[in-house]
């Protein structure tokens, strides 16, 4: 599946929640369920750390497609990790440039990416883009 | 007393909705809210006598300049500050705190020794941490206990010496609400010689400080933490101090006469004060002190200790909920976490719940890294604040609590 037909996905799971309360309950969830980064990456290096959480995210090159695993301290912002990662992982660097995070807002989270939240997540997708830059560099 | 009901209807914000609930606005120790009155000052400011001061001869520049200066006035009575002129307008305490130790770089040798305690906010250890640099001077730091109080038998025999030029702490701890014993710091380092600056940020939402009494060197304080507006605040510092320091900042305003050979620079306080101040900053923030005064700072305080033994008790009706900072004396500020909860979880459900509480570490990385925490929740109270928005608040926990367990 396409980056775009992932998130029109996602899109259209939140749309059955009638209220931010089964909104967050879903991103609870998921931000408990997924063991989503394997200790040994959860290094200084791969650590971004924002004033209110902390957040991990590494990447890998399988053949031609971007593989991220990420974390977080906070549980929600682990949940919207999650929905970031569904989004951008196992996919080609060049289509994760050019992608965008606007289903975010659709899915009324739009909050937790203001910069001015300042829990990681915001430098989390610039760093995620910064990955895709390289690999596709590297790629040619 | 106190009527909550009639101080309320003074604040308009205090009316609004967020995420669809009436806002519960518990994040007072970040900025205060803005009463009608002070508003009214700013608007009739620009409306009436906007004009640059010390400068024109005419009659708006007259006006702006003298309500600018009745302004300091009252700021110097409510400090009782032997003279109007050691008022320095400042943009808020992180500039009047990088004022005084920008100032102290050209006191201080190498081997000098600095005192700090370890509940400082960011904004008063840096500027010292930056200052050591600059001269060689070391740095050193009063330890505190698991309730949140410093280790005073720590300062007065192991820390304070001859050596010691200066000690900086805060009257008031943003992060725990500790009142610190300042009359005590004070006295012990004037002992050995060293200058205090006292940073007041905290603490003047709550308490009336006295600058002589407590025979204060240097004190700083932020407007928009007293009902007045942001980008405002004081320095006050003793006269004999401000003149031993150089001017911070070069500019309009500071000097007496400049020529390309030599520049005089201005007497007190425009010596501190280089450009064209916030003016109306200055007006509306003696507006906010004068708001407060007229309730008056005894039955401020005597109402949030209410407000303060009563969330206390309430919140620790929460199975897991663990307060940090419990000093005998504190201010009405309560910083906890829930379990092994995230505060970022919590606060992001309360704001859903149109309760603003700040998390995080509060500019306070030493006091987290001390409790071995990545932040708290912290809920600090104001005047105007009720019982029932505290019921509001632990309802909100208590959901909040139900979430994410």
């Amino acid at each position: 599946m396409t980056i775009k037909e992932i998130q029109a996905d996602i899109v259209d799971e939140f749309s059955m929640f009638e209220d931010w309360m089964q909104r967050y309950e879903y991103m609870i969830e998921l931000g408990k369920s997924l063991p989503i980064i394997e200790e040994q990456y959860k290094t200084d290096d791969n650590i971004i750390k924002g004033c209110q959480s902390k957040v991990w995210v590494h990447a890998d090159l399988e053949t031609d497609k971007l593989v991220f695993t990420a974390d977080s301290d906070a549980i929600i912002t682990k949940g919207i990790i999650a929905i970031l990662i569904r989004a951008f992982s196992n996919q080609k660097p060049q289509d994760i440039i050019d992608a965008n995070t606007d289903f975010i807002d659709e899915i009324g989270l739009k909050e937790h990416l203001s910069p001015t939240r300042a829990n990681g997540l915001v430098s989390m997708i610039k760093q995620i883009k910064l990955y895709a830059i390289a690999y596709q560099t590297q790629l040619g | 007393m106190i009527n909550v009901t009639n101080i309320r209807k003074d604040f308009p914000i205090l009316n609004r909705e967020v995420n669809g609930k009436p806002l519960v606005y518990f994040d007072n120790a970040a900025t205060s809210q803005t009463p009608q009155q002070v508003i009214d000052v700013i608007v009739d400011y620009y409306s009436n006598y906007n004009a640059n001061i010390h400068r024109g001869v005419h009659a708006l520049s007259q006006e702006a300049t003298d309500k600018y200066e009745q302004a300091r006035q009252t700021i110097q009575k409510h400090f009782n500050a032997a003279k109007a002129h050691e008022i320095i307008f400042t943009s808020g305490t992180t500039h009047g705190i990088n004022l005084v130790a920008n100032g102290f770089s050209s006191l201080l040798k190498k081997g000098d020794e600095i005192i700090v305690s370890a509940m400082e906010h960011h904004s008063n250890i840096v500027p010292w941490q930056m200052l050591c640099e600059r001269t060689g001077a070391i740095l050193k730091v009063i330890p505190m206990n698991l309730e949140g109080e410093l280790l005073m038998d720590v300062y007065h025999t192991n820390l304070l010496s001859d050596k010691t030029k200066l000690v900086f702490c805060n009257h008031v701890s943003n992060a725990l609400g500790t009142v610190n014993p300042i009359k005590e710091i004070i006295d012990a380092a004037h002992k050995v010689g060293a200058a205090v600056l006292i940073d007041g940020a905290q603490a003047a939402p709550h308490i009336k400080a006295d600058v002589q009494a407590l025979d204060m060197d240097f004190y700083v304080v932020s407007a928009h933490k007293i009902c007045g507006p942001t980008g405002e605040g004081i320095l006050y510092g003793k006269e004999e101090w401000l003149n031993k320091l150089p001017p911070y900042q070069g500019g309009g305003e500071m000097i007496a006469e400049v020529s390309f050979e030599k520049t005089t620079y201005a007497a007190l306080p425009h010596k501190f004060e280089a450009g064209t101040p916030n003016i109306c900053g200055g007006i509306a923030m003696a507006a906010g002190i004068d708001y407060m005064n007229a309730i008056g700072f005894d039955a401020i305080a005597s109402y949030e200790h209410e407000l303060l033994d009563y969330a206390t008790e309430q919140l620790l009706a929460i199975e897991g909920l663990k307060i940090y900072g419990t000093a005998k004396e504190k201010t009405a500020v309560i910083s906890f976490n829930i379990g092994v909860i995230h505060p970022y979880d919590i606060g992001s459900i309360l704001d859903k719940l149109g309760v603003a509480v700040r998390t995080g570490h509060h500019c306070a990385q030493p006091i987290m890294d001390f409790f071995k925490i990545p932040g708290t929740v912290r809920a600090s109270f104001s005047f105007y604040n009720t019982k029932e928005e505290i019921d509001v608040m632990v309802a909100a926990l208590m959901r909040a609590k139900g979430m994410l367990e």
